[in-house]
């Protein structure tokens, strides 16, 4: 009975995670183009959303290419990399009280090193590509997801010495009297810049950027293996949507309708913000992001742990 | 940093600005009636073409897509052989009607002529001649004009005195 519930989650999990990333796709392009004063894709199916089968179908029909200069293996690998350390993510991520892939006591940590490990599918996609601009790419990303994973990891400090737990589960229900949003407001605005700068999204989307660099690291890719960076985006603006929800807005907690639907409805809200943040940011220079990162970033961070550490032993 | 976010929540208020697209082949936009679209040749009120054949459009035309042919009926009124004009070259310039001195050959509000086949792109004068008169409702060339035509002799136009007598003395 065990294994047939925790089957019956982990696949229902994979299944709502990878459709509503691949739906994201759509609700991004409509997103951007209602604050464009556009419309977007509306013309598959209702109000466009078969638009998502669309791209699937055509992306699944492309010339699946390796370039002969590349380096085979780990060219192949560097997708499926950024793939599994996502998805492996989405394991900690309490859906309902006491429902979750796996209830690990160290949730955080997982989670921070999950992501740490998704730095390789850059990196290896960017070297393997064997093109100056996928390394060059590849390079901006490394440097940047691991500088802003430094204080990604020291913002969720502040959450976890509230909470006095690593586990999820337990770090919501420490939110019961309130969201830790409103103590940790500093953590969370820091967790937010950290997670745009993990996944890579605009504004912080060097390692990509179309206008200097083609595509960055997945210039060479075609077919589903860009095909997988891409969801592989989707899927990590997902989790942190999801991640903000949890640890800052008290995951599935609220009134009236059932916990999961709670917990859809702040990760809907947030990759709304993500998708706004899209519209409305043009892209740092690389040295700048770079400086505010180490300079005033990790300094905050550190002060907020601080404080908050203070705080905490202070009234214990 | 205030301006980042006075940025963002600028963006936002989109949210409620309304769209500019124009949802195009169920919406019509609208198409001011000088717009310079399909040519047509127009006929005069009373039903006869305005053209005459005098070259001028295709003079005008930098592209070179008017080519025509002048003739005379038994009346001596002259209209075009054949008209064709290759719109796969036309620009749309609107020079063809600003030579006319007819007011013959006139530019439409009408752009959707888009074909599968090159070929289907040269239209000839059938299907350029409408019944109508186009821009310029009452303007009749041959009533104006004055040269003679059959049925009509020489200083028998509108606003047109009688020929002068060139052997009279008198003024």
């Amino acid at each position: 009975m065990k294994a047939v519930y925790s089957i019956v989650t982990v696949f229902g999990v994979l299944f709502v995670a990878l459709n509503l990333s691949a739906l994201l796709i759509w609700v991004e392009r409509r997103l951007l183009a209602l604050w464009q004063d556009r419309y977007g894709p509306n013309r598959v199916g209702p109000f466009g959303l078969l638009q998502v089968l669309a791209d699937a179908l055509k992306m699944f029909f492309k010339e699946d290419w390796v370039p002969p200069f590349a380096d085979k293996a780990v060219f192949v690998l560097a997708p499926a990399v950024a793939m599994v350390t996502v998805l492996m993510s989405y394991s900690v991520l309490p859906i309902a009280p006491g429902i979750s892939v796996a209830n690990l006591n160290i949730g955080v940590l997982f989670f921070l090193g999950m992501s740490s490990l998704g730095v390789y599918s850059v990196v290896l996609a960017g070297w393997a590509s064997d093109n100056k601009y996928s390394l060059l790419g590849g390079l901006r990303a490394t440097a940047q997801m691991l500088s802003y994973e430094v204080f990604m990891g020291l913002s969720v400090m502040g959450v976890v010495l509230l909470a006095g737990s690593f586990n999820l589960q337990a770090i919501v229900e420490a939110q019961r009297k309130m969201w830790f949003v409103v103590p940790q407001f500093l953590g969370f605005v820091l967790f937010v810049i950290a997670g745009v700068a993990e996944t890579r999204r605009t504004p912080f989307d060097l390692s990509e950027a179309e206008s200097e660099l083609i595509a960055g690291y997945h210039s060479e890719y075609s077919g589903m293996k860009f095909g997988m960076f891409f969801v592989g985006e989707y899927l990590g603006v997902t989790l942190i949507s999801a991640m903000i929800s949890v640890l800052f807005f008290g995951g599935w907690l609220g009134p009236v309708l059932p916990p999961v639907v709670w917990l859809v409805i702040k990760t809907f809200f947030f990759i709304g913000f993500f998708i706004l943040l899209r519209a409305s940011l043009p892209r740092p220079r690389f040295d700048q992001l770079m400086s505010w990162g180490w300079k005033l970033m990790l300094p905050l961070a550190l002060a907020n742990l601080l404080i908050t550490g203070g705080l905490v032993v202070a009234f214990q | 940093m205030l301006s980042v976010l006075r940025t963002i929540w600028n963006v936002f208020l989109h949210t409620f600005k309304g769209r500019v697209t124009v949802q195009y082949p169920e919406q019509k936009p609208y198409l001011p009636p000088r717009h310079r679209g399909r040519i047509i040749l127009s006929r005069d009120p009373d039903g006869g073409e305005r053209c005459v054949g005098c070259y001028l459009c295709a003079v005008a035309c930098p592209v070179g897509c008017i080519a025509l042919q002048a003739t005379e009926d038994e009346h001596g009124r002259r209209y075009p052989e054949f008209f064709r004009i290759n719109f796969s070259r036309c620009i749309f310039c609107g020079y063809c009607e600003e030579a006319c001195p007819t007011y013959a050959i006139q530019l439409t509000p009408d752009f959707e002529m888009s074909e599968y086949k090159r070929p289907n792109l040269v239209y000839e004068k059938e299907d350029l001649l409408i019944s109508g008169t186009g821009k310029y409702p009452n303007y009749s060339f041959w009533r104006i004009s004055g040269v003679g035509i059959g049925g009509k002799g020489k200083g028998q136009s509108e606003r047109e005195d009688p020929p002068t007598d060139l052997r009279q003395l008198l003024p």
